[in-house]
Formats: C-alpha cells, sequence, structure tokens
C-alpha cells in the first residue's frame, strides 16, 4: 500500500519536475520584452477607455507614450484630453521628459436656438436621433445650423457631463466634460466645440455657427449671428474673424476683455462665468433677450463658483 | 383574366384611397414666381448657365448637367431672371435654385405646340438618347434618375425587355392612372420611341387591377402594335418598385447590389414614356408634369399639369384650399413621401403628388417594445430582416447591418406600417442606409 503511494508521489513529482524544467527554457526562449513603464503610464492613466485621445484605450494610448518617448524623445501629439494637465506631467515623469503644460479645454455648444429663440414651426415625429433627423429636415425652428434637440451629444458621452435642457431644447455642458471630444463626433452639425476652459472658467464664444446672411438667419432665429462685423471692429486683439457672415473668436488670442459682448446686436456671443456686471445707468436700454441671457449667465456664476470653491478647498 | 400576376414575396395591401382618379388632369395656370431647385435629379445638381436679369423663354435653358449622372434644367415659365439664391425645397434645406419673375407665357419657337399627334418615328436610337438627355428627362415615378443613362446599357449587357411602369401601387396617388386614360396614345408612342433607343423587341406595361379602365384603354391602343404587351397586376404593395415589377412581368430576380440591366430589363415610368414623346416628337423639354393633390379633407381631390416650380400653395389653392386640421403635408405618396416643412416649397420633376392628411390621421403612435412577431420579416418585399436592421442601426452596428444586406433596403415602408408595437423601423433603416453608406463610399476612396 505505501509502495503505490510512493510510486504515484514521485511518478507526478517527477513528471512535474520534468516539465517544470522544460517550460522554463521555452519561456526564456519564446520571452516576450515589455517595457515596465507601459504599466507604470497605465496606471497614472484616467481608466476610462473613451478613446479621446484617438487610442483604443488607455492602454494603447500607454504603449504609444513609451514607444514615442523611446523612439523621438517627446510626447508631441500624444494628449489625454480626460486627464488633463495632471496626468500629462506624471506621464512625463515617469518617462523622464519634459511636458508643457496643456491648457484644460471643454465642449461648447455653439446654439442658443432655444424654444424661445427660435419658435418652432414645424414638429418632428420621426426617430430620436439627430442623425438620421439632420438628413430629413433643417430643424423645426427652420435654421439649418441649430440643434436639433434629439440629443446624440448625450448618448455619445461618458462621463455624464452633457444633459438637454427640456426648458430651452439645447444641451448643456456641467464641470465633468473632460474634453474627450465624442459629442463633437456626435453632432451631425457641428456645433459642439472645444474650446480652452480659460481662468476660472471664464470664457467668451459665438454661440451661432449659422453662415447664412444676416437677414435669412435672423428670421429663424432670434440670436443668429448676423456678420455684422461689429465684434470684429471692437476687438483690439484680433481675435475675431469673420468668414461668410459668421464671427468666430480665437480663444488663443481672446483675452476676455468682454467687450464684443457689449456690441453683439443679437446676443449672439456669450460670455460664461464672469462676475455680474456693474449696473451702467448710461446705457440703460437692452434688448430683453441679452437681459434674460445675462440673468441666466449670473445665477450659472454664483453656483459654479461656489463648486470651485469646494474644490479647491479639497 | 386568370391568376393574376405579382411578385413573389412579401407586400402589403394598404387602403387604396385613391379619391382623385375621376378627377381630369388640369392645366394650371402660370405661377407669378417660379422657384426652380437647381438639384432636381438623383445625382449631381445642375449648374446654372443663366445670370441675374437675363430674359428667358418657356423651354430655355437655364441650367446645365453638372456630371454624367445629372440632367439639364429647362425654364417652365417666361420672364426674367430674379436672382439665383438659397430656397427651400424638398429636401427641407436651403438649396440653389434659380427663381424668376414671370412675364407672359412666350414658348421657345422651337417647340411644337399643335395638339396633332405624331406617331412616326424619324430619329436613330443614337439621336433619341441625345434628345432625351438634352430634354433633361428623369424617372417620374420619384426616384428622378436621369432616364438616359438607363437607355445607355454598360458594355456586355443588353436590354431583352422594357417595362414600362403603370402600377401606381402607392395610395392616393392617380397622376399616372390619368395619364394612361388621357395620354394613353402618346405613352405608347412613347414606349415605342424607348423601345426603338434599346433596341429590344418586347415590351410589358403592368398596371394594377385596380384600374381597369386604364387597362381596358391601353389595351385597346396597344394592340396596333406589336410587342408592346399589357400586363394586369394584383394589387400589391411595392409592386411599383423596379426589383417587384421586373419579378411581377418577366420572373427575374435582380442580384443583390445589381441594376435590372443585369437580368437585361429597363424599367421606366409611364409619364418618363409621356415626356420622351413629347421631347423627342414634339421637341418639347420637360418642364411640367402631372402632380396629384389629395387626401380625405381636400375639397378638392384633382389632378394638374402644373409646371416645374410652382409653389405647392398654388396647387393647394387650386384644390379648394387646407383643410382645417391639415397635421401634415406630405410631398408624394403617404408609403414612401416625405413631409414637407413649407408651403413655398415648388414643385419638382420628382413631384408625383401632394397629400394633405388630417391631424388625427397623421400623427404616430408611440413606440412600444418589439415583441418579435416578425410581421416586419414577412411582408419585406426584399427578404431582409427589419427588426434587425433597424436594432443594429439604432445601436450604430454598422458592420451588422451591412453584413445583414441594409443596402438592399428600397425604403418601401411596408414593415412600418404593419408594425403592431408601431416602432419606426424604416427611420432606423434609413438611417442605417445613410450611415452605412457613408462608410462604404470611404472604404471605396481609400
Amino acid at each position: 500500500m505505501d509502495n503505490i503511494i510512493i510510486i504515484a508521489i514521485s511518478a507526478l513529482g517527477g513528471l512535474g519536475l520534468i516539465m517544470a524544467i522544460i517550460l522554463y527554457f521555452i519561456a526564456n526562449k519564446f520571452k516576450v520584452f515589455e517595457d515596465p513603464k507601459i504599466d507604470e503610464v497605465e496606471e497614472a492613466l484616467p481608466s476610462a477607455n473613451c478613446g479621446g485621445c484617438g487610442f483604443p484605450g488607455c492602454r494603447a494610448y500607454a504603449e504609444a507614450t513609451v514607444k514615442s518617448a523611446k523612439e523621438h524623445g517627446h510626447l508631441e501629439g500624444l494628449n489625454c484630453p480626460v486627464g488633463g494637465n495632471d496626468v500629462s506631467q506624471a506621464v512625463g515623469k515617469i518617462l523622464g521628459l519634459e511636458v508643457e503644460a496643456t491648457a484644460p479645454m471643454i465642449a461648447v455648444i455653439r446654439c442658443n436656438g432655444s424654444h424661445a429663440n427660435s419658435p418652432g414651426k414645424v414638429v418632428y415625429e420621426g426617430a430620436t436621433s439627430c442623425a438620421f433627423a439632420h438628413a430629413l429636415y433643417a430643424g423645426e425652428g427652420g435654421c439649418m445650423h441649430s440643434c436639433l434637440g434629439l440629443a446624440d451629444c448625450v448618448d455619445s458621452c461618458d462621463f455624464d457631463a452633457i444633459h438637454m435642457n427640456p426648458e430651452t431644447g439645447l444641451p448643456e455642458v456641467n464641470d465633468k466634460c473632460t474634453a474627450c471630444g465624442a459629442c463633437v463626433i456626435a453632432c451631425p452639425r457641428d456645433i459642439i466645440e472645444l474650446r480652452k476652459r480659460g481662468p476660472k472658467d471664464k470664457r467668451i464664444f459665438v454661440s451661432c455657427i449659422n453662415q447664412e446672411k444676416g437677414a435669412p438667419a435672423k428670421k429663424n432665429c432670434a440670436t443668429a449671428c448676423i456678420g455684422c462685423s461689429l465684434c470684429f471692429k471692437e476687438c483690439k486683439f484680433d481675435a475675431i474673424t469673420i468668414t461668410s457672415f459668421l464671427a468666430y473668436i480665437d480663444f488663443e488670442k481672446c483675452t476676455l476683455c468682454r467687450k464684443c459682448v457689449d456690441v453683439c446686436p443679437t446676443s449672439a456671443i456669450h460670455e460664461i462665468n464672469f462676475k455680474p456686471r456693474k449696473p451702467r445707468p448710461e446705457k440703460p436700454v437692452e434688448s430683453p433677450i441679452k437681459a434674460e441671457i445675462q440673468s441666466n449667465n449670473t445665477e450659472k456664476v454664483v453656483a459654479e463658483n461656489t463648486v470651485d470653491n469646494k474644490d479647491n478647498k479639497e | 383574366m386568370g391568376i393574376l400576376r405579382t411578385f413573389a414575396l412579401g407586400g402589403i395591401h394598404p387602403a387604396e384611397n385613391k379619391l382623385s382618379s375621376n378627377a381630369p388632369i388640369e392645366t394650371l395656370p402660370v405661377p407669378k414666381q417660379a422657384i426652380i431647385p437647381l438639384g432636381q435629379n438623383l445625382g449631381a445638381p445642375s449648374k446654372a448657365i443663366v445670370k441675374k436679369g437675363d430674359e428667358v423663354k418657356v423651354g430655355q435653358l437655364l441650367a446645365e448637367a453638372g456630371g454624367f449622372i445629372s440632367t439639364n434644367i429647362h425654364s417652365p415659365v417666361s420672364g426674367k431672371v430674379f436672382k439665383i439664391d438659397n430656397a427651400i425645397d424638398g429636401s427641407g434645406y436651403k438649396r440653389p435654385c434659380i427663381i424668376i419673375n414671370v412675364e407672359g407665357d412666350i414658348w421657345d419657337e422651337s417647340i411644337d405646340t399643335s395638339p396633332d399627334i405624331i406617331s412616326e418615328i424619324v430619329l436613330s436610337p443614337k439621336e433619341i438618347i441625345e434628345k432625351i438627355k438634352n430634354s433633361g428627362i428623369v424617372g417620374l415615378g420619384g426616384a428622378t434618375f436621369p432616364t438616359y443613362v438607363k437607355l445607355m446599357p454598360p458594355p456586355g449587357k443588353t436590354a431583352e425587355f422594357l417595362i414600362i411602369n403603370g402600377v401606381e401601387c402607392e395610395p392616393y396617388l392617380t397622376s399616372d392612372h390619368r395619364m394612361m386614360l388621357e395620354k394613353g396614345q402618346e405613352i405608347i408612342i412613347g414606349t415605342r420611341i424607348l423601345m426603338e433607343a434599346l433596341n429590344v423587341k418586347k415590351a410589358f406595361i403592368g398596371i394594377e387591377n385596380n384600374k381597369p379602365d386604364a387597362i381596358r384603354h391601353m389595351t385597346e391602343l396597344a394592340k396596333a402594335y406589336d410587342g408592346i404587351e399589357i400586363q394586369a397586376l394584383k394589387v400589391q404593395y411595392p409592386q411599383g418598385g423596379e426589383k417587384q415589377l421586373i419579378k411581377a412581368s418577366v420572373n427575374r430576380e435582380v442580384p443583390s447590389g445589381k441594376l435590372p440591366i443585369e437580368v437585361g430589363c429597363v424599367v421606366q415610368n409611364v409619364g418618363t414614356a409621356f415626356a420622351v414623346y413629347e421631347a423627342v416628337q414634339k421637341n418639347k423639354p420637360l418642364f411640367e408634369r402631372v402632380v396629384t393633390v389629395t387626401g380625405k379633407a381636400v375639397k378638392k381631390p384633382s389632378n394638374f399639369l402644373a409646371r416645374i416650380g410652382t409653389p405647392i400653395s398654388q396647387l393647394i389653392e387650386a384644390a379648394e384650399g387646407l383643410p382645417e386640421n391639415t397635421g401634415k403635408i406630405i410631398g408624394g405618396g403617404p408609403m414612401m413621401g416625405k413631409a414637407l416643412t413649407s408651403l413655398e416649397i415648388p414643385v419638382v420633376k420628382g413631384s408625383s403628388g401632394i397629400l394633405i392628411m388630417e391631424k388625427e390621421e397623421s400623427s404616430r403612435s408611440i413606440e412600444g417594445p418589439c415583441i418579435r412577431c416578425s410581421k416586419c420579416t414577412y411582408v419585406c418585399p426584399m427578404g431582409l430582416e427589419p427588426f434587425l436592421l433597424s436594432k443594429a442601426a439604432k445601436l450604430a452596428n454598422y458592420e451588422m447591418a451591412e453584413s445583414e444586406s441594409i443596402m438592399d433596403c428600397i425604403e418601401c415602408g411596408s414593415c412600418q406600417y404593419g408594425c403592431p408595437a408601431a416602432i419606426p423601423l424604416l427611420d432606423y433603416l434609413r438611417l442605417g442606409k445613410l450611415k452605412v453608406g457613408q462608410i462604404m463610399r470611404k472604404r471605396s476612396q481609400n
């Protein structure tokens, strides 16, 4: 009886030993070298796997950064929008490279064709998909550059950062936005743009992409950019360009002086997160729409500032 | 009549509602201002050759073909070119249009305006095709594919049969029906011209059995000619689809992704045959067409001979106005037509009808979950699985949509018509086709 047990143990043990020796040599022979830095970089990444960097997931991005560092000695063109500056600095540290600080970005909605500003002329009843509605018609308000309000951008967002406002029928981006760019691709009308977050989240942009002439643009929407070029004349920093009846503010050149906001006759230029202005008695006449927008912004400032402060304290 | 022919797979029979089938074709007065979109055909839009301020006559060339699959556009009115600007058209978008302020009604001298019917064909096939090309004729059934392209089979392929489509399977529409009753002789001659151009010996004119008067009339007229046969077809939607009609008429099946010429067939609409007659025998380019204005609440459902560029408001006015509780105005028939977003949209070459629907009739039911009843699969005339394709399109799984042959969908809407859960299947199918088409084009470019 004892004999059988000893034979079994020694046979299996011997077999295991032989196999282990074979496997050891095979593993040495076919060893694939993987830079341990890839794992380190991956560890530092946000692990959102959103594809905002242009690579299929964080692992692929980590491999690309390590490869780029090894072959080119820099990380140009490789940017994790979700991680922002902190992550890119951390990645640079792991790879022993100096990384330039990148300005954090945020998605902005460049359409203000809310139910009030661009009242519906027709009713859409089809499938709830912007891509489909875009192929079908101009939009309920009649502007062929307007937001269709069917929330393709909301569906595309992995970060819960964009929501439809049922009152206006427009999407709104909140602070969770990581500028991954998924909504920019999802929007069939190219309304969403990634812009600099700006100091203290202050930013100014033209909230319209209508390239029609003034009259037809204004016919469909009260806050359309009519290409009057008043802002272009007002801007001292060459930040504003006008192409086919549409103003565009270059966020690299813009100094946030807010002069263009004052002169815009249709309130197409939006300022976000600025402190409410001091009342100016000499210019009391303002369009009711403009006043409404400003009051909206004021509320937002209060709300978002408190959030910011909290974050800073933490 | 024995057993009537029809296509093999699927199909539905919606309520016919041919309200205007007894209304003779009325000629509509010339509009005050004509809006002529430059993109009136399938394929590339035409290029304007007139300028602002130019005086034009009826039948004068306004725009030239902008590519191989494109057509000429001729002036439907006489007057002065007011401007070339963007105006809303049937696509729901503002597109380039030539806008003409009408002055009088002066026709180009080269057009034969006499009422005589010329039945002798003097031109050679090549000359006929050239004439059709220059006259800007497109498929008037609604797809607006340039006719001359269909008449030039690719090398190695020959046409055996010409099939003239007088099916008019869309509910409500009656323009082709009235054409056959009132312009039967011209359609027969047009058919002979097309046979000559294609060098085919046999032509079928397919007419659905719900138009017995048209079948009788056309059979009588076709007796005089060898090779033209009138086929009475069982009423079944979408028999007017090219592939379905070929199956019904000559029992051949067009392979997936191929054109009818693959099985030796060329299909043309009766309206196109009439336009061909006018172009070849009377030298009259395509600048007017018959449009049905209909709907349950419309006081006077009618068929109008309208100039291209007439705003639809004028047609509705002529049919005694817009009913009070109008919910939707549809360009085309109820199955495949598209809701129009403005009354200023002009009549174009592809407008077969204007259908005015009441609010209760036109509103959609609320979408429910799919209960896997497979009704959509059963009625699909192309043998597809609409529930699967729409789901794939909805979930952006375009690889699956493509491998399940979404591009074979003819967008007839049979699936959505019968869906008990009121799922907008066709909407998602169209979305899928759009996306898959984009992907395929991109792939072929690379």
